[in-house]
């Protein structure tokens, strides 16, 4: 009888939780944002697909100089921009900076070893190690999203020093057609 | 007699088509070995049963696997058997003295005229020729392994003490394919990996399945759009709530005891990781934790009262205990080697199984939560994501190996001497957690 009693309150909770919650998007109008996005959810389950993953396939966004270069690197288990990676934000920093209508989402990542929430936190804080670097060089916030993928996205899938190396990273990924200077 | 879960009709909710339970033919077919074995398992025999040829399953066999995967039976070699009997009556017991099994299972599946089938079974000792445990399960065609499964709970138990956790279920995330064509899918399956339904498909990542108390309803994390979400679905219709789309990090869900509350992660306010705590009834969200740290991978303790967690406050993950009432303290739990992370307490509330990084390895390690007594079980080196089977008695887990294998499954008994892997046919498996027992 307990169990049917949690139950119900369980119910009668998402209940609730589903007026208060946004509903869920139709899968099927969201396909088309990505080429080649269209699900493969045919068998069953609910389907999640809608566009493409940035920063695999976003080619928009200034290109010149440090510009082209969107990848800023970290050391292990630390969330310290460093070396180059200073230069990269400093540049982009000050293209946003000009370019208010620019907006960018940071992906942050980690390697694939340890566990995975751990990692999605290790990824967020690198994240937001360079939008606050960001924020410091006069971009508005407005301009900037962050989401930590943690080691669900590794760009080198090999268990080795030298992949681990290239998979700690923040992404900065363009949302937004270059905008003239102003 | 579960019913059948492959029956649901289809139902569109929001507009997403949702089929879930149906058993699609793509899916990547795990199967099982069993890594190791303990010192001194119970012997066992476990008859071939006599079964209509129709019946699909071979159901002594189920048995046979559960309980030798347990680590804690050793099966006679069908070979070895001085006879088939399937009832108790025909047992020579002499004959079967010689065998060397301390006991032995015998049983028969009949077609019953409404369509259903009857399993029945007899646990005999073989010393004393007395019968330990017997039962009749009825049900489907369909629900047969389920019976199978129910069968090794009762054996399990008869003979151990300990409840079985045969008949329960696993939630996994599986990763096929590559590049543009990678899926991520959220899949349901038996504990021993059959019977897999999935639950949900994407391109992007799906993350930290956990279920409700009662094994109705998945929480989960997808990053569907881009950025992270949690969701709350209803595992047999498919109908989801989207409970928490913030700013930032929605991450590592987990329901508490009570089945109403949601232990998460949220990034959003302050920028580092903190806890919270939704109430998925009235939605109230409480904060948790406030120290600028990475503070994530909340566990509910069995009585609801604290919850432990992983945070970076003193420079490297170690595992934490706060309590959820305002106010309340928070007391460092680990102190061996240099990382530990993934905190997942038991349901008997004794240990705490977690990922510990020892001799550059990430290994599954527990810690008795009286006495801190610290125990790594696997040899890594790549293992994370511990879940307690319901009986608290073994760990499933993910494993990798250095040399970019995909990812599979694994289970270990808490004495770290018996494992199972459950190796995808084909992409990785990872992220798994096991359900509750089934209602009684």
């Amino acid at each position: 009888m307990r169990r049917f009693l949690a139950v119900i309150s369980l119910a009668a909770v998402l209940g609730l939780a589903a007026c208060a919650s946004k509903p869920v998007k139709p899968a099927a109008s969201q396909s088309a944002v990505g080429a080649g996005a269209e699900s493969s959810g045919a068998a069953g389950g609910a389907n999640a697909n809608e566009g493409s993953l940035g920063s695999q396939q976003s080619v928009a966004g200034p290109e010149q100089g440090l510009l082209a270069d969107r990848t800023i690197h970290f050391s292990f288990d630390s969330a310290q921009i460093q070396g180059r990676g200073v230069d990269i934000v400093a540049a982009h920093a000050k293209y946003l900076a000009g370019h208010p209508a620019a907006r960018v989402r940071l992906e942050g990542n980690t390697d694939d070893r340890g566990s995975p929430e751990y990692n999605i936190g290790l990824g967020m804080r690198r994240a937001e190690s360079v939008r606050q670097a960001m924020l410091l060089q006069g971009v508005s916030a407005n301009q900037i999203t962050v989401v930590s993928y943690g080691m669900e996205r590794p760009v080198d899938p090999a268990n080795t020093p030298t992949a681990w190396a290239k998979n700690r990273r923040v992404d900065i990924v363009y949302l937004t057609p270059m905008q003239p200077a102003q | 007699m579960k019913p059948a879960l492959t029956s649901i009709a289809r139902a569109t909710v929001f507009g997403v088509l949702l089929t879930p339970f149906l058993a699609a033919p793509a899916r990547a077919q795990l199967t099982i070995q069993i890594t190791s074995g303990v010192t001194h398992p119970v012997p066992i025999a476990v008859v071939p049963f006599a079964e209509p040829a129709s019946a699909g399953t071979d159901v002594s066999d189920v048995i046979q696997h559960d309980l030798t995967g347990s680590g804690r039976f050793s099966a006679l070699a069908r070979a070895q058997m001085p006879g088939t009997p399937t009832h108790a009556a025909q047992v020579q017991f002499p004959a079967w003295k010689g065998t060397g099994s301390d006991y032995v299972v015998v049983g028969r599946v009949k077609a019953l005229g409404n369509g259903e089938l009857a399993v029945d079974f007899n646990l005999l000792n073989i010393l004393t020729g007395q019968s330990v445990a017997r039962k009749r399960f009825t049900g489907p065609p369909s629900a047969l392994r389920n019976a199978a499964h129910r069968a090794s709970d009762v054996i399990y138990q008869a003979i151990t003490g300990i409840r079985g956790a045969f008949d329960t279920r696993i939630a996994y995330v599986a990763v096929i394919g590559k590049g543009a064509a990678q899926r991520f899918q959220l899949v349901v399956a038996d504990a021993d990996g059959y019977n897999q339904h999935l639950i949900l498909e994407s391109r992007f990542p799906i993350m930290s399945p956990a279920w409700s108390p009662d094994g109705k309803w998945l929480a989960y994390v997808s990053f569907e759009s881009h950025l992270s979400a949690v969701y709350v679905q209803r595992v047999r219709t498919g109908r989801r709530y989207r409970v928490s789309a913030r700013a930032g990090e929605n991450g590592a869900p987990v329901f508490s005891p009570g089945g109403r509350r949601l232990a998460l992660t949220l990034s959003g306010v302050s920028g580092y990781p903190q806890i919270y705590v939704l109430d998925l009834h009235s939605q109230h969200l409480t904060r948790i934790t406030h120290t600028p740290a990475i503070n994530t991978e909340p566990d509910w303790a069995p009585d609801g009262q604290s919850i432990y967690f992983t945070s970076d406050r003193a420079g490297q993950p170690q595992i934490y205990r706060v309590g959820v009432e305002a106010g309340s303290s928070t007391q460092r739990i680990t102190f061996t080697d240099d990382y530990n992370a993934g905190p997942h307490v038991s349901p008997d509330g004794k240990w705490l199984a977690m990922v510990t990084r020892a001799d550059g390895g990430y290994r599954i390690a527990i810690q008795n939560l009286s006495t801190g007594q610290f125990k790594v079980l696997t040899s890594g080196p790549l293992d994370s994501t511990p879940s307690f089977a319901p009986n608290s008695a073994a760990i499933i887990y993910s494993r990798r190996s250095v040399q970019g294998d995909p990812g599979t499954l694994a289970t270990i008994s808490i004495d770290g001497l018996t494992g199972l892997t459950l190796k995808p046919s084909q992409g990785a498996v990872q992220d798994p957690v096991w359900g509750p027992f089934p209602p009684k």
